[in-house]
């Protein structure tokens, strides 16, 4: 029988991480290609275009690198890096801060299908419908930057307060107060909607 | 409209549809080559210089056309200035002349 042939054992994370440390970079690209798929999920939350997205992952992989003598060891290695995604997509939303409409007049024929829908049967299992997810996606480019880090971390996440104040480096008393103002933001946002398609 | 359902509806939707978490082929690389080209830059004395000097350019173009601009405009302004005093003296020179012609 021939021989196998030899598998070099995977490495763990401080591995990884004490080597890139002492001068080998290559050891980088492995903790990158086991963690990219959740930076993308991450980032594809807060961008739309893909270009956008594949600029949010490479800087903070780029920060990742820069900073990686800052990270302690304390937490596993996923958590650092999802904090530092965050961050990453908090300021890629404040400086691309959209012009926020004030109207709803654009929603597609599927998205008013919808809400037609919705508004005829407003208990019926309508989640799974592409055009309700496009709806949403509208409503939060309409969010302030932390209103819908907040709504996205807390309600479509469903991360406790705990979580987030750790993910955002905020507090959980400001974590709080921005949950309160992102949900009443929503709930205008909302309110526009219907004041739009209905009157 | 139930604004309250709406909104439960929307994040069940949002829920629903997480992001893909498709990675571009050889992303990884893309970044490696990134931050080697950044470790190069800084670890090379001669690109941090040439590096220097090519964003140095730019301003001493500017200021050499500023001065170039500064020698011609100070230049025409005093050829005025001694070809209006001949003038000058000339008009006002004039009739002695025609007075020492008469004589």
């Amino acid at each position: 029988m021939a021989d196998l042939p030899e598998v070099a054992p995977m490495k763990s994370d401080s591995e990884l991480i004490a080597a890139v440390l002492r001068g080998d970079s290559e050891s980088f690209e492995s903790l990158i290609r086991k963690y990219q798929p959740r930076v993308f999920a991450t980032a594809r939350r807060y961008a739309r275009r893909e270009d956008e997205i594949e600029d949010i992952v490479q800087e903070i992989f780029i920060k990742a690198f820069q900073k990686l003598s800052s990270y302690r060891g304390d937490a596993p290695f996923e958590h650092w890096l999802m904090r530092l995604a965050v961050h990453t997509c908090y300021d890629f939303l404040r400086m691309h801060q959209r012009k926020k409409e004030n109207s709803f007049g654009e929603l597609s024929t599927e998205e008013n299908d919808w809400l037609e829908h919705f508004v005829a049967e407003p208990s019926a299992d309508l989640e799974k419908a592409a055009a309700a997810k496009a709806l949403v996606d509208k409503i939060l480019d309409q969010l302030s930057p932390s209103a819908r880090l907040v709504i996205t971390l807390l309600e479509i996440e469903e991360r406790s307060i705990k979580e987030i104040a750790a993910l955002t480096g905020w507090s959980v008393s400001l974590v709080k107060v921005r949950a309160f103002r992102a949900r009443a933001e929503m709930r205008k946002c909302l309110r526009r909607l219907a004041r739009d398609k209905y009157l | 409209m139930d604004l309250d359902a709406l909104r439960k509806q929307l994040i069940a939707a949002a829920r629903a549809h997480p992001p893909s978490d498709r990675v571009p082929y050889a992303f990884e690389k893309r970044i490696m080559a990134r931050l080697a080209a950044a470790a190069a830059a800084t670890a090379d004395p001669w690109a941090l210089w040439g590096r220097v000097l090519w964003r140095a350019a730019a301003p001493c173009v500017g200021v050499m056309c500023a001065t170039m601009l500064w020698f011609a405009i100070s230049k025409d302004l005093s050829a005025s200035n001694d070809s209006l005093a001949a003038d000058l003296e000339s008009t006002v020179l004039a009739p002695l002349e025609n007075l020492n012609d008469s004589w």
